[in-house]
């Protein structure tokens, strides 16, 4: 049982808590790296987009688990940084890094856009401004058919960083290693601006705006600025689902895939940076499990293969409901409970991560 | 003459909206939830209709059919306020959200796994039947349901506003806390609004089932009822209509004067346009937040 004392400001805003914590995310970014030695190519390219739905994760993860704001729109950002990337690379001659950094951007501004209007609005409300956003992005894109190639869709050219072609296909590792830099990079930048003031702010936010404004955040501009950098997150994400997908159209960015990346989220854990990659890699095994226990039970019953459509989403949807009921932080929520159940031997109590029940009030006034 | 057609056709498709945006209605302004499965739950309530009545399945007669969707609909909801949203009471509206949102999932796999993916029509005995008033021809179902939806509103409406129960939901969801010191049993009160969701959505899925065909993808018309709901202002039944046909009103016409494409994005660029200019919907419900 370690007791942490902490003395100073510094100590509290430290991006490790120790020296153990730390050396514990060094190995992990050691084996990270070393995976495509490990693995061979098919699991790499399954491990590449567990990468990328996190980063997808954690860009929604920004606005819904620590600026309050749910979002069941975010599948649209995917779609304007997968299609602005591809066509500054493909139209515009530009470079991977500059377009892919562009195609950030773009999605950014576009959240931005979007957040000013809607920003008066507040839970429920939000919610449905944006998926009804999603559902209109959709018929944009067969709409734009000039940029967008419309039914037919996109093709993803190949990547060249310093002379080296990296491609989904023919150099999987390398895609890997790539997916892997940006995932730190975004992690990287994600945990410091949960440590500056911007990032208080939202948990301000998060948690009474109310009381947020009264201790002077500005609700609006940091709403704006919560939807600003989510964007930018979901739009890099984006970009990488393009190259990861290879082709892709109108059909790959429906309003499932909306709400699949805010279930993501809530599977992993609400409010923690590790739950968008839990999240991700949930949702990432799931698709495998299914298969290896269908051919398990063809196995053992000797019947053949029961194909049933749907079956995925309607055993992802069973595993939410039983998050939500019995652990509605996720899986970060439980890990964090048996760690401290360690830590604190032999005082951990039951109720010690008791929510506290709120009586819900109208917002209905007449 | 075309747009008077039009009109009631769209009139028709709208009120089936606005039946559902009642189901959202109904257990946001008894409960503060917002439930997400409602689409679902019509497009369940549509094949346990079909399952009874159609000559392929059950075989029951049609009233009977009908009957026992909306008992079982009804005991559906009620189950689901039980085992689901009654270990979330007290906890945010969002997390209800996304557990409907979810459990939409598990009903639509379920209705899929029992009944198929094939688009079914439910028998009905006014099917094909035509009424013409001039050079307007109507379908005797587009009639049906016209009159079921009013109906419907008419009833629930004087329900929430005349009798103790309506009042008594009405008060469980503008203050839980006072509603208890008050003697309300708010827990059983909000079984009871679920098993009336669960009953309109009974209702919606026989009419929609009647009108049209059903497939366990037919719950994703939840989301046009959601606009619905939205663009009347959440927490008004005579609203939640409106918006419903305002809805299927804009879907038609889109489709006939605007260039095409563009028509299937019109109901939700309405809906864009209403929270915009008019956050909180046409029949506005609310005038300012109270801490």
């Amino acid at each position: 049982m370690r007791v942490p004392f902490k003395t100073s400001h510094r100590h509290d805003i430290r991006l490790f808590a120790d020296r153990y914590q730390a050396l514990r995310y060094a190995a992990l970014l050691t084996l990270a790296i070393a995976l495509p030695f490990l693995l061979d190519d098919f699991m790499i390219g399954e491990v590449t987009g567990v990468l990328i739905w996190a980063i997808g994760g954690m860009g929604l993860m920004i606005l819904t688990g620590h600026a309050g704001q749910i979002s069941l729109g975010h599948a649209a950002f995917l779609a304007v940084g997968c299609y602005a990337n591809v066509i500054l690379m493909d139209r515009f001659g530009l470079p991977f890094p500059v377009s892919f950094t562009l195609a950030g951007i773009v999605a950014g501004l576009a959240g931005v856009l979007v957040a000013v209007p809607v920003f008066r609005l507040h839970g429920i409300y939000l919610a449905i401004a944006t998926l009804a956003l999603t559902m209109l992005v959709e018929d944009i894109i067969v709409l734009t058919e000039p940029w967008t190639g419309g039914v037919v869709g996109l093709t993803a050219p190949t990547i060249t960083i310093a002379g080296m072609d990296v491609d989904r296909f023919s150099s999987p590792d390398r895609f890997y290693w790539l997916c892997l830099s940006i995932t730190l990079l975004v992690t990287l930048a994600y945990c410091n601006i949960l440590r500056a003031p911007l990032g208080r702010a939202f948990l301000a936010i998060r948690d009474s705006e109310a009381s947020a404004q009264a201790m002077g955040v500005h609700v609006a501009r940091t709403k704006a600025a919560a939807f600003g950098l989510s964007c930018l997150v979901t739009g890099w994400a984006g970009a990488l689902l393009g190259h990861y997908f290879y082709t892709f159209n109108h059909e790959v960015f429906t309003v499932v895939v909306s709400i699949q990346l805010l279930l993501m989220i809530v599977i992993g854990g609400i409010g923690s940076i590790h739950g968008a990659f839990y999240g991700a890699f949930v949702v990432g095994v799931i698709p495998q499990a299914i298969n290896i226990s269908r051919d398990w039970v063809t196995a053992v019953l000797g019947t053949s293969g029961v194909a049933v459509p749907g079956l995925e989403t309607g055993v992802f949807g069973l595993i939410l409901v039983l998050f939500i009921l019995f652990e509605p932080y996720g899986v970060h929520g439980r890990i964090t409970k048996w760690k401290t159940y360690f830590e604190l031997f032999p005082f951990y109590r039951r109720d010690l991560f008791r929510r506290q029940k709120s009586y819900l009030k109208t917002e209905r006034i007449r | 003459m075309e747009d008077l057609q039009l009109m009631v056709s769209g009139l028709a498709n709208g009120c089936v909206y606005g039946l559902v945006a009642l189901g959202f209605v109904l257990i946001y302004k008894a409960t503060e939830q917002v439930n997400f499965a409602q689409g679902d739950m019509m497009m369940l309530g549509a094949f346990v209709a079909i399952g009874l009545g159609n000559e392929s399945h059950a075989g029951l007669p049609f009233w009977l059919a009908c009957a026992g969707a909306v008992f079982a609909m009804g005991a559906v909801g009620m189950a689901m306020e039980r085992t689901l949203l009654r270990p979330l009471f007290g906890q945010s509206q969002i997390a209800v959200v996304i557990l409907t949102i979810a459990f939409g999932f598990v009903l639509r796999f379920a209705a899929g796994a029992i009944w198929g993916h094939d688009p079914l029509v439910m028998d009905n005995p006014v099917a094909g039947a035509h009424v013409a008033f001039g050079q307007v021809v109507l379908g005797a179902d587009e009639i049906a349901v016209i009159a079921v939806t009013v109906l419907l509103t008419g009833l629930l409406f004087l329900f929430f506003s005349r009798t103790k129960l309506g009042i008594a939901m009405q008060a469980a969801s503008q203050n839980q806390l006072a509603a208890y010191y008050m003697g309300i049993p708010v827990k059983r009160i909000h079984g009871i609004t679920w098993m009336l969701a669960g009953v309109t959505a009974a209702v919606a899925g026989i009419l929609f089932a009647a009108k049209g065909s059903v497939d366990p993808s037919a719950g994703f018309l939840g989301i046009k009822a959601f606009a619905a709901a939205v663009i009347g202002g959440f927490g008004s039944l005579p609203g939640a209509l409106l918006g419903g046909l305002i809805i299927g009103l804009v879907e038609p016409f889109a489709a006939r004067y605007v260039a095409a494409g563009y028509a299937q994005i019109a109901p939700y660029a309405v809906l864009i346009l209403v929270l915009i200019f008019r956050p909180h919907g046409l029949v506005a419900q609310v005038r300012g937040k109270k801490l």
